[in-house]
């Protein structure tokens, strides 16, 4: 996906509320290089309100996965010392704008009165960091399966070997054949043997 | 019908039961129904995601949906309750400190909740006589039966819940810890939280919230009004298969077995035990105490705890009103009756007994207000806080 480039706007108060380090860098990063030197990122949700206040932010970006959403929008519905912040695009005509967003897993929260194209370009970019945040994820989770799995194979291997005497290239080959044979994963098979022999100790 | 998914969203929480035993136990299969649920961690993104079409229907607090369709506070979508998720389920924990100052104004875990709100009243009052810092109350979203029955009850006493005493929402995984830090002194949440705080000693259960209001409601199974006229069929069967659910989840002799479901990480991820509190309506009120028979505290199906009673949503909305969320206006009641829906509650059960043939009905709470949801402006009017 194209990145958003938005004018520059160096003034605009923008504040990250997210308790992923990385996530947070990574859109921290990318709104410092088009431009936003306003940025400030929250992990901390201790003194939610306290450190909302002293920020003063006009746009307010967070994780969905965070539950201190709902304390958030509270926070915003009856406070009287911050300035009320209220949901994003809260008329109808942008619901593509909103679907986009909770597809990438980004709420947000402008201040009211401010601008909409001021804001679209900070609600663009966190829209594609999220995306590249979660495309990232996707390939570290499937780094840490494939190492699992090689480490279940490696087992099933050592069992093999010892309990008949077999070579690691025979033992590895016994194993893809029954996976090919039954059509399923060398892992699989490999799991069923691990369980089989503790089962059998 | 079951080559289509029917993606439904929950909170943690004891009352998601009728959902997750309408997949595990086959309900919803037999009635053909391809039912996935997600967990979700906050209700604003239960909100957000029933809007944009990422869940067909959810797990949803009475409130939010009859403020979503009058378009408070966020986007204007109309919504429809075609089935309730069970009656009562809630209780108000208060910090040990708090108790432990409530008992030396005289009063006992056994007493109704007038004799309760006197108490913390005149604690209260004495705070604010030695110029401390008023008590922070919690709960768990601010269109939700948790807030209005946690105001009813403080207003009632002659308690200002906007003035003297502060409300703030934390959401429920994340209360026992806020207590225990010292951040709130009391707060009124679905179960398994309460009885979590009690099980590890850093609260007490002052008053479950039936004490206020016997049979109170609480969830819905809410959706779109738009997804319920495109499908129907998938909607009558949804219905059908959490009634089924419902009853199953009441039957006393499947408590145990819910409780250790629930217990599963996927959805609530609380301990059996505790869980089994509630479910089997015998709560702990305080560590070391007796199990305290309450009967009535949940119910899942009886007492037509199904039945999404219109008076129930106006109920809502008169405390909307009330607490300065919507102001009143004839219009909307209208759009709150056409919110919950007895009339495909019906459709969908047509052969069923035992389905009540009004659609609202005279309620009061336990100072004997007495509610009747034809007539909102009078209700209102007797209100009014002193």
């Amino acid at each position: 996906m194209p990145e958003a480039r938005p004018k520059t706007e160096p003034s605009l108060r923008v504040l990250i509320v997210d308790q992923n380090v990385m996530r947070a860098s990574i859109l921290e990063e990318g709104l410092r290089e088009a431009g936003y030197l306003n940025v400030t990122v929250l992990r901390e949700m201790h003194n939610l309100l306290r450190r909302i206040v002293d920020i003063d932010p006009e746009v307010i970006v967070i994780d969905l996965e965070n539950p201190n959403r709902d304390v958030l929008e509270q926070m915003f519905q009856v406070s009287r010392v911050v300035r009320r912040p209220i949901a994003m695009f809260v008329d109808r005509s942008d619901t593509d704008m909103i679907e986009a967003a909770v597809d990438a897993g980004v709420g947000s929260y402008v201040v009211d009165g401010l601008k909409k194209e001021r804001v679209k370009a900070v609600l663009d970019m966190a829209i594609s960091r999220f995306h590249a945040f979660n495309k990232l994820r996707e390939e570290l989770d499937s780094a840490r399966q494939a190492l699992d799995e090689r480490k279940i194979v490696d087992r099933a291997k050592g069992i093999l070997m010892k309990q008949r005497g077999m070579s690691e290239e025979a033992a590895y080959a016994l194993l893809r054949k029954a996976a090919m044979n039954e059509n399923r994963r060398i892992s699989e098979v490999a799991q069923s043997v691990v369980t089989a022999s503790s089962l059998l100790k | 019908m079951s080559d289509v998914t029917t993606v439904v969203g929950f909170i943690p929480l004891m009352d998601c039961a009728p959902l997750a035993v309408a997949v595990e136990k086959g309900f919803a299969a037999e009635e053909g129904l391809d039912l996935r649920l997600v967990r979700e961690t906050s209700w604003a993104n239960i909100r957000d995601r029933v809007v944009v079409g990422h869940f067909d229907a959810a797990h949803m607090l009475g409130p939010m949906a009859i403020a979503s369709t009058l378009g408070v506070g966020h986007l204007k979508v109309p919504m429809a309750a075609p089935l309730s998720l069970g009656l009562g389920g809630n209780a108000i924990t208060v910090s040990l400190r708090v108790w432990d100052l409530m008992v030396s104004e005289g009063v006992t875990l056994s007493a109704g909740p007038r004799v309760l709100g006197e108490a913390l009243r005149n604690v209260v009052r004495a705070r604010e006589r030695a110029n401390k810092a008023p008590f922070t109350f919690a709960m768990v979203y601010p269109f939700s039966a948790h807030n209005y029955e946690l105001r009813y009850w403080l207003a009632a006493s002659g308690i200002d819940p906007d003035r003297d005493v502060r409300l703030v929402v934390i959401p429920p995984p994340l209360l026992v810890d806020a207590m225990r830090e010292g951040q709130i002194d009391g707060f009124c949440v679905g179960e398994p939280w309460n009885s979590l705080a009690v099980s590890v000693g850093v609260g007490c259960i002052a008053l479950p919230t039936t004490a206020i209001w016997p049979l109170s409601p609480e969830k819905v199974l809410g959706c779109r009004l738009e997804w319920t006229q495109r499908h129907p069929d998938r909607l009558q069967a949804l219905v059908r298969s959490l009634y089924k659910a419902a009853l199953w989840c009441e039957r006393p002799e499947n408590h145990l077995e819910l409780a250790r479901l629930l217990a599963e990480p996927r959805f609530v991820g609380a301990p059996a035990e505790i869980l089994l509190r509630g479910l089997s309506n015998r709560l702990y009120l305080q560590r070391g105490s007796e199990a305290e028979h309450l009967s009535a505290f949940y119910l899942p199906a009886s007492q037509a705890a199904t039945f999404p009673w219109v008076s129930h949503a106006l109920w809502f909305y008169s405390q909307m009103v009330r607490w300065g969320q919507v102001v009143f206006d004839p219009e909307h009641v209208a759009q709150v009756r056409a919110t919950y829906r007895p009339d495909l509650y019906r459709l969908a059960l047509g052969e069923t007994t035992n389905i009540p043939s009004a659609d609202t009905k005279i309620d009061a709470l336990f100072d004997a207000v007495r509610f009747d949801s034809d007539d909102l402006p009078a209700y209102l009017k007797l209100l009014a806080l002193p």
